[in-house]
């Protein structure tokens, strides 16, 4: 157990970024990203490939430094309160062991002792309707159900803020829905949900406020309802009229 | 050029006779290799895993020293365990000069890197892709090294037989440590290698044959359990 005055336990909101910038060989691949997430709301990071949207999410989960700005989860910076924080790969790695295994791993990273990790797999799993399969090797589940369980997993471990990089990627409608359950049941929960992606159909299904990137930097942060009926940005106006983005 | 003409028959009239002075070298070759297999995997996987995982100065000097310590030669090798046994030695007082366990350890120094460095290899692989997985779900360095060597087991497998093959095929670092006593350390390698010296080419050359069998054999039976374990862990 984390002592009482451990970052761990303090709420991880406000979420304040300021003038982030992130570069790789002499390219800005980050500049200049402002903004300032507060409790109880999915937000979605919108926006086209190469927006920058992934790279954000990484370094608001402190595996990459930034070049420049910082990032603060309520006064305490990523590295400091990973452990209350979640994250949801683009491209998530099951190990190579069953479906329940998987999960009973990520729940033995907690602290949890072994003899109560089957059964708080086990509830995890049947509430991404996976319990069915938790003897199945976790490398051989389709697309979305690999999806599911790598939320189920991240999640499994309590995290204040799960951070989803494009959770429904290359899924078909069927299973994009099964995903999208799960994150709403996640997000009644009490955690948190900041996803990325470039479906607009799913950020106006998700989404509570929009965070609209392009080009590597922050071109409109508001309400769904605002941005979707309201876009302030030129590169917003496009995206939404389905015009390429560049 | 009879020798390799006669070598096959004779191999296979030792395989079927299987007289007990055969079998007992048989068996002190299988004991002191697979033990200093065992031994060699039990120090070289975590080590190779450990220098793949942790990010340290001098990490990629220790890579380098691991590729090219897997080709020491084992005449070196027999001789530093020689010189640390003998009875002026530092660890002269064991008494393990000439014994089985001293061509263990002689075997266990000479595959030790060579499993290692093949494990290292193998986990910087698996640790492009999933280091970042293990990151997130906040897995410590040495949880990592651990979950790594789990998921590499079934390629690790083949740098432990390749340690294996080494250990059983050589015969510099045990003829020296060993004495190559009738009965006491006279292994399969060191049986051709008198054999050859007293010139009875033939039955060296078969001797070899049913090494190389064991082998192949010892091979077979690790492939149809990697094949198993692939098939139920995919």
């Amino acid at each position: 157990m984390p002592d009482p005055g451990s970052p761990l336990l303090l709420d991880l909101l406000p979420l304040r970024v300021e003038t982030l910038g992130f570069g790789r060989s002499g390219r800005l691949l980050l500049q200049d990203v402002d903004f300032r997430l507060e409790a109880d709301r999915v937000s979605v990071l919108l926006g086209p490939n190469g927006a920058g949207k992934s790279l954000l999410l990484r370094l608001l989960m402190g595996l990459l430094q930034p070049d420049s700005g910082r990032i603060e989860w309520n006064g305490h910076p990523p590295h400091k309160v990973r452990p209350a924080l979640g994250m949801v790969l683009q491209k998530p790695v099951m190990l190579r062991r069953s479906v329940l295994a998987n999960v009973e791993f990520a729940l033995a990273r907690t602290g949890l002792p072994a003899r109560r990790r089957r059964k708080s797999a086990e509830n995890a799993l049947d509430q991404a309707g996976l319990l069915a399969l938790a003897n199945q090797p976790a490398t051989r589940l389709s697309g979305g159900e690999t999806r599911r369980l790598a939320i189920v997993r991240a999640w499994s471990q309590q995290p204040r803020v799960l951070l989803l990089d494009e959770p429904c990627a290359n899924l078909d409608p069927h299973s994009t829905a099964r995903v999208e359950e799960l994150i709403q049941h996640i997000h009644a929960g009490n955690t948190r949900v900041i996803l990325s992606t470039h479906d607009l159909g799913q950020a106006r299904r998700l989404a509570d406020e929009v965070l609209f990137m392009a080009d590597g930097r922050l071109r409109e942060h508001a309400p769904a309802e605002i941005f979707f009926n309201h876009p302030a940005s030129t590169q917003a106006r496009d995206f939404l009229d389905g015009r390429l983005v560049l | 050029m009879d020798e390799f003409r006669q070598a096959p028959a004779i191999a296979l009239d030792l395989l079927i006779t299987l007289e007990p002075e055969l079998l007992a070298i048989i068996g002190l070759s299988l004991k002191v290799s697979l033990a200093a297999t065992l031994l060699a995997a039990l120090i070289g996987l975590p080590l190779g895993a450990a220098v793949a995982v942790y990010r340290f100065p001098g990490r990629s000097v220790i890579a380098a020293l691991l590729n090219a310590m897997m080709g020491l030669p084992p005449v070196v090798v027999g001789l530093g365990v020689y010189l640390m046994l003998s009875r002026a030695g530092p660890l002269g007082e064991l008494g393990l000069l000439f014994t089985p366990q001293a061509m263990v350890v002689a075997q266990c120094l000479l595959i030790t890197p060579l499993i290692a460095a093949l494990t290292r290899q193998t986990i910087s692989d698996l640790d492009h892709t999933h280091r970042e997985q293990l990151q997130v779900l906040n897995t410590g360095q040495l949880a990592m090294v651990t979950t790594l060597l789990r998921d590499a087991w079934l390629s690790l497998t083949t740098a432990v037989l390749a340690g294996f093959g080494r250990a059983i095929a050589e015969v510099g670092a045990v003829i020296i440590v060993g004495g190559n006593i009738k009965g006491v350390t006279r292994v399969m390698t060191t049986t051709i290698a008198l054999e050859t010296s007293k010139g009875n080419l033939a039955l060296a050359m078969a001797l070899g044959l049913v090494l190389l069998a064991i082998a192949i054999s010892i091979n077979l039976l690790a492939g149809i359990l990697q094949h198993a374990a692939a098939q139920r862990h995919a």
